[in-house]
């Protein structure tokens, strides 16, 4: 990344509670993000990503370590952060009892804006994000995909240059979160603003992000774009054949693939089934069963599926992300 | 990536000089920014400050009838300040409560996020708690005037300058409340219900307390609120006895300060 980061972070570390219920939520988290960026932290609950955000974004203190956003320490300079930072958090900004309008204007008015400018940037972001339905009754009225994109106009009143979104489609349904994410993206393009959101639906991270930072256990355990981390991981292929000992001739055969760095792939044997992992597996497929073939050992059954990032996360961390699926209950840590 | 680097939003505000470049707002304009949000939905909804009144509108239909008459004026003259000061205390004791709901749904959270001072946060959500105090003053004397109650208009006014300031001493108190009790309602009306209605009685808003035992009387001369409601009587009735008025302004006055004090500390710890 040449660009200048936008946010630096050095061991960041939060921990809470006292010294023998200590629990870690980050610990030592360095992170570098460049301007223009759309970055997910992705992580199952509990990973620690809303507790980094909330540093980020200076709700909570850090234990230790430091962390800079828009060219401000969040501790030294929180004022300067939040002036230079829209926040969408898991909850809703706009209060339930408040009409939407009122509190783009008031959040307008806290951002600095002159009233006559506040209220035309409501109408602007009103007429941008389909809110005109929406923002002249109390916000409770409002569904939660409608509310969403209220939150998120909240958090684009002063036009910031960091926009921070924690879990943003949680309790959406798929279609409002696919709508969500296309907003996502078309602001990122729109503004030329870094983004930055966590979320613990794969889907998400890999369909909007252009850099996935998976957490765990409050660590970065990889960091890359969707792309790389997967085709590091290499292509699953499933093949039965007709019987145990012909798997095992066909996991011989398997074992000598190779992926197109040399990679070696990583084959395991069920009866008769044989599950090859390899880099380049598609390309590999064709040449794999045709040496069978000539061996004898017709393949029964063939599955090319590419990695998922779920796969990836299976791989870093020897556990699935998505036991509780999607749908699962707000996030974790929003501790005390 | 991207080469979206200097394409600027066109809708954005204008960054740099210019009359419309956003300037940081004083410390007064985030106070006024964070009263004015808070009164917007009594704007919109102005019944909703009956809300708060079903109490006191209770205890002036079916209690004050039972009142014996008091020498030197009708029973209601007497009653009356007394509900007036109740309704502000039960009002802005309530504060805390809205606070709370804005901590669990994220508003509070978002707001702590925008560059509005932690100070202006409170004292403004604690100074909106007049506006709906006067207003509730308003339908009271509007309910009583034609019984026998006499309007003093200036004594009135006055008793409304110091019950302003115990109305945002309590209000303040009941937001520390309300943070400190982050989301747990029950402990947030706990102390609240724990709280208001022995002020209330140690004041002498139903009866007077003049017949009390020794330790009752005590621990009545410790409540500020019995100050403020004996300056209120004065004042209701049209007298402006120095010493009871003073008093009464020094005590609620006293409860303006600790509450700011305490509550702006409280919110300057809010996560």
């Amino acid at each position: 990344m040449s660009r200048s980061p936008v946010i630096e972070t050095r061991g960041l570390t939060k921990h809470f509670g006292s010294h023998r219920t200590r629990v870690e939520a980050v610990r030592g988290l360095d992170l570098s993000i460049g301007a223009g960026e759309l970055v997910a932290l992705l992580g199952p609950n509990g990973a620690g990503k809303s507790t980094t955000l909330r540093m980020l974004t200076t709700l909570t203190p850090p234990s230790s370590g430091t962390a800079r956003v828009a060219g401000h320490d969040v501790l030294a300079d929180p004022d300067a952060v939040r002036r230079a930072i829209g926040y969408v958090g898991q909850g809703n900004g706009a209060g339930h009892q408040q009409r939407g309008r009122d509190e783009l204007v008031s959040q307008g008015r806290a951002h600095g804006l002159s009233r006559a400018r506040a209220r035309e940037r409501a109408d602007e972001l009103v007429a941008d994000l389909d809110l005109a339905a929406v923002v002249d009754r109390p916000t409770i009225g409002s569904s939660g995909g409608q509310r969403r994109r209220l939150d998120i106009a909240m958090g684009l009143v002063h036009a910031p240059d960091v926009l921070f979104l924690d879990e943003p489609s949680t309790g959406l349904d798929p279609q409002n979160r696919a709508h969500l994410q296309d907003l996502v993206r078309r602001l990122h393009a729109e503004r030329a603003c870094t983004v930055v959101l966590t979320t613990h639906y794969l889907e998400e991270a890999d369909a909007l992000a252009e850099r996935v930072v998976v957490v765990d256990h409050g660590r970065i355990v990889a960091d890359d774009t969707a792309t790389a981390l997967k085709s590091a991981l290499g292509d699953l292929l499933v093949l039965r054949l007709a019987d145990p000992a012909a798997a095992a001739r066909a996991a011989t055969r398997a074992e000598r693939l190779r992926g197109r760095q040399g990679q070696p792939p990583s084959v395991t044997v069920e009866d008769r089934e044989v599950r090859v992992r390899v880099a380049h597996g598609r390309e590999a497929v064709a040449g794999l069963v045709a040496a069978l073939a000539a061996d004898g050992d017709a393949v029964g059954s063939l599955e090319v599926s590419g990695p998922t990032l779920d796969d990836v996360f299976l791989a870093l961390t020897g556990r699935r992300l998505r036991e509780d699926g999607p749908g699962s209950e707000r996030s974790e840590e929003t501790a005390a | 990536m991207s080469t979206t680097t200097g394409r600027a939003d066109p809708a954005a505000p204008t960054r740099g000089r210019g009359p419309d470049a956003p300037r940081r707002p004083s410390w007064l304009g985030d106070v006024r920014n964070v009263a004015v949000r808070e009164l917007a939905p009594l704007r919109r909804q102005p019944a909703s400050v009956l809300m708060a009144m079903m109490q006191p509108l209770v205890f002036l239909a079916l209690f004050a009838p039972l009142l014996p008459e008091v020498p030197g004026g009708s029973a209601l003259q007497w009653f009356v300040p007394g509900i007036v000061t109740m309704t502000a205390l039960m009002g802005a004791s309530f504060a805390g409560a809205g606070l709370m709901d804005e901590m669990l749904t994220g508003s509070h959270e978002r707001m702590l996020v925008s560059p509005l001072r932690r100070s202006a946060l409170l004292v403004g959500r604690a100074l909106k708690e007049v506006v709906p105090m006067l207003a509730q003053t308003a339908i009271i004397l509007a309910v009583v005037t034609p019984f026998s109650f006499d309007l003093h208009p200036a004594g009135v006014l006055l008793g409304m300058v110091v019950l302003s300031l115990f109305a945002v001493g309590v209000g303040a108190l009941s937001l520390a409340l309300g943070l400190v009790a982050h989301g747990e309602p029950w402990l947030f009306w706990g102390v609240q219900q724990t709280v208001v209605f022995p002020l209330l009685l140690l004041a002498g808003v139903l009866l007077p307390l003049d017949g009390a035992p020794a330790w009752l009387r005590v621990l009545a001369a410790l409540n500020p609120m019995t100050y403020v409601i004996e300056a209120e009587r004065a004042l209701f009735a049209g007298s402006f006895p120095a010493a009871d008025v003073a008093a009464g302004l020094v005590a609620a006055a006293a409860v303006a300060v600790l509450g700011l004090l305490v509550g702006v500390r409280g919110m300057r710890r809010s996560a």
